[in-house]
């Protein structure tokens, strides 16, 4: 609403007249688009009714779909525990007095931020196999020390940033009743901070669940690569598997996205930083997060 | 040392870059005339429209990119004939564009329109006060506005694209991350030293534009 008030004045009788005639014009080629994919599909032969009963049966379901998510849900999990602990030591760490702590915990962020997720993922396998681990946890870890180090690397910027954010009258006061500046980021601003960044962690959490999906590259059994690995057997319904697991994957972001928005109307009390998530409505401005510039531009969403 | 760069020296490290660069450019472009349309979708007082537009960028990015990749080559190509060349690596790299595009779109869209709403309500009000119709007020005051809240998300969007291009191995596009793969299988001793030069090479790449994206966003930002 707020961007429609900026750009559009309220409309007047000829105004809403036209936007009646866009309105009208819009919707019909919505339908007709969605009409039109449905021939293409139904003359590609892809609405068949046993393309679907094999993509929605029991059987895909047990044995391809949840054991998928399991993995999927498995993986993400530990990368979110992990890249909070890591976000947490890293971002305080770069708050700290000490200029060799600051400038080491700096560019450790701003590598990991820089490299792209599926690199690191590679090279985690191919040390983990190099390194003796067991073979079939190889893909695993490869998966969660990726997630860890990329998404930890964007929690430690919404750690600092959020610390950042807080008003300077809070660590002034923390100061002036005779705390060090260690005691009163400790005991004052962190707290504030974590509360106001938690709908962006939620998001971000977002960013970690799809980036999961990565893990089929190095041959992690994850939900991708179940509903590839069902499309690919007779009578090869492909689309249809790749559709359930984007839904999947949809209805959990969706979920969590809510959670940010709930959590970031309800925290707004609690803290004197901002609550507010990163992207409305749906969460996640995923991609890099904070992928932003070295020392980026805080408090913007996107990717 | 030595015999780790004669061991560089046998990959095209630099040609694989380029097919990242080069799915960069194509799917930045595209990406970004799609999010442009879809930001005017979402912004107009038009509900149809704005259905249309927020529902694209609901579901597209609470997708993973990798799943949209590997439909394109696992059911684009193969089941639904879309195919854009006969030589199959000049086809896996636009179906990989048309991947990267119809995913960025939406975030191109929602760097847009957070610039939008950068702008105060105050700055429409006054150009309507001053007597500026629709079309003026927005060339001369809003666009000009929005255009420069929008540089910093939109610089993180490029840079997210950027490290995003590797996910186009999920569709068989020779990138470096499918180098990567084959050197450190070939050359497992190295694989620390192929791992730095590789993120490295991503420092490289995606640094300045980060840093040009900052400075442009100070240096332009509308003071308040």
């Amino acid at each position: 609403m707020s961007a429609q008030s900026v750009l559009f004045d309220a409309l007047g009788p000829r105004g809403k007249r036209t936007a009646t005639i866009i309105n009208i014009v819009g919707a019909a080629l919505l339908v007709l688009s969605v009409v039109f994919l449905l021939i293409k599909l139904k003359d590609a032969g892809q609405l068949a009714g046993n393309l679907w009963s094999s993509a929605l049966s029991a059987n895909a379901w047990t044995n391809y779909y949840l054991p998928g998510l399991q993995n999927t849900l498995i993986s993400a999990l530990y990368a979110v525990v992990l890249a909070l602990l890591f976000g947490l030591l890293f971002g305080v760490g770069r708050l700290s007095s000490n200029r060799a702590i600051r400038w080491f915990c700096g560019l450790v962020v701003e590598f990991f931020r820089a490299v792209p997720v599926l690199i690191m993922m590679v090279a985690a396998a191919a040390i983990g196999y190099l390194i003796g681990l067991d073979r079939t946890i190889v893909p695993l870890v490869a998966v969660v020390v990726a997630l860890t180090l990329y998404n930890g690397s964007v929690i430690a910027e919404l750690v600092r940033s959020g610390v950042h954010g807080l008003p300077k009258g809070q660590r002034e006061a923390g100061l002036a009743v005779g705390m060090t500046r260690a005691q009163s980021i400790r005991s004052i601003e962190l707290p504030q901070a974590l509360i106001a960044m938690l709908p962006s962690l939620v998001s971000q959490f977002v960013v970690i669940l799809k980036d999961s999906a990565l893990g089929q590259l190095i041959l992690y059994s994850e939900l991708l690569r179940s509903a590839r690995l069902l499309g690919s057997g007779a009578p090869f319904p492909i689309l249809q598997t790749l559709f359930v697991a984007a839904l999947i994957f949809i209805a959990l972001n969706f979920l969590l996205g809510w959670i940010a928005q709930k959590l970031a109307k309800r925290l707004g009390s609690r803290t004197s930083g901002r609550t507010n998530a990163r992207a409305p409505g749906g969460g996640a401005i995923q991609i890099g997060a904070a992928s932003a510039a070295p020392g980026g531009v805080p408090g913007d969403d996107t990717p | 040392m030595a015999d780790f760069l004669t061991v560089l020296s046998e990959y095209d490290i630099a040609g694989a870059y380029w097919v990242n660069i080069k799915l960069t450019f194509f799917a930045g472009i595209f990406a970004l005339v799609l999010g442009t349309i879809l930001a005017m979708f979402r912004i107009s007082p038009v509900p149809s429209l704005n259905f249309a537009g927020s529902t694209y960028v609901n579901i597209l990015r609470n997708t993973p990119l990798t799943i949209i990749i590997v439909f394109g080559i696992a059911v684009l190509w193969p089941v639904l004939k879309v195919e854009f060349s006969d030589v199959f690596a000049v086809n896996f790299f636009w179906l990989g564009v048309l991947g990267l595009t119809v995913y960025h779109a939406a975030f191109f869209c929602e760097a847009l329109r957070s610039g939008v709403n950068t702008v105060p309500a105050g700055q429409a009000e006054a150009a309507r006060a001053i007597g500026l119709p629709f079309l003026d007020s927005a060339r001369l005051v809003i666009l000009p506005q929005a255009f420069r809240g929008a540089i910093a998300p939109l610089g993180n969007v490029v840079i997210a694209l950027i490290k995003n291009t590797t996910v186009v191995a999920a569709g068989s596009v020779a990138e470096i991350s499918i180098l990567m793969r084959e050197m450190v299988e070939n050359e497992s001793n190295y694989v620390y030293l192929i791992f730095l030069t590789v993120a490295v090479g991503f420092v490289i790449i995606v640094v300045p534009v980060g840093l040009l994206a900052t400075y442009l966003s100070k240096r332009l930002a509308v003071s308040r």
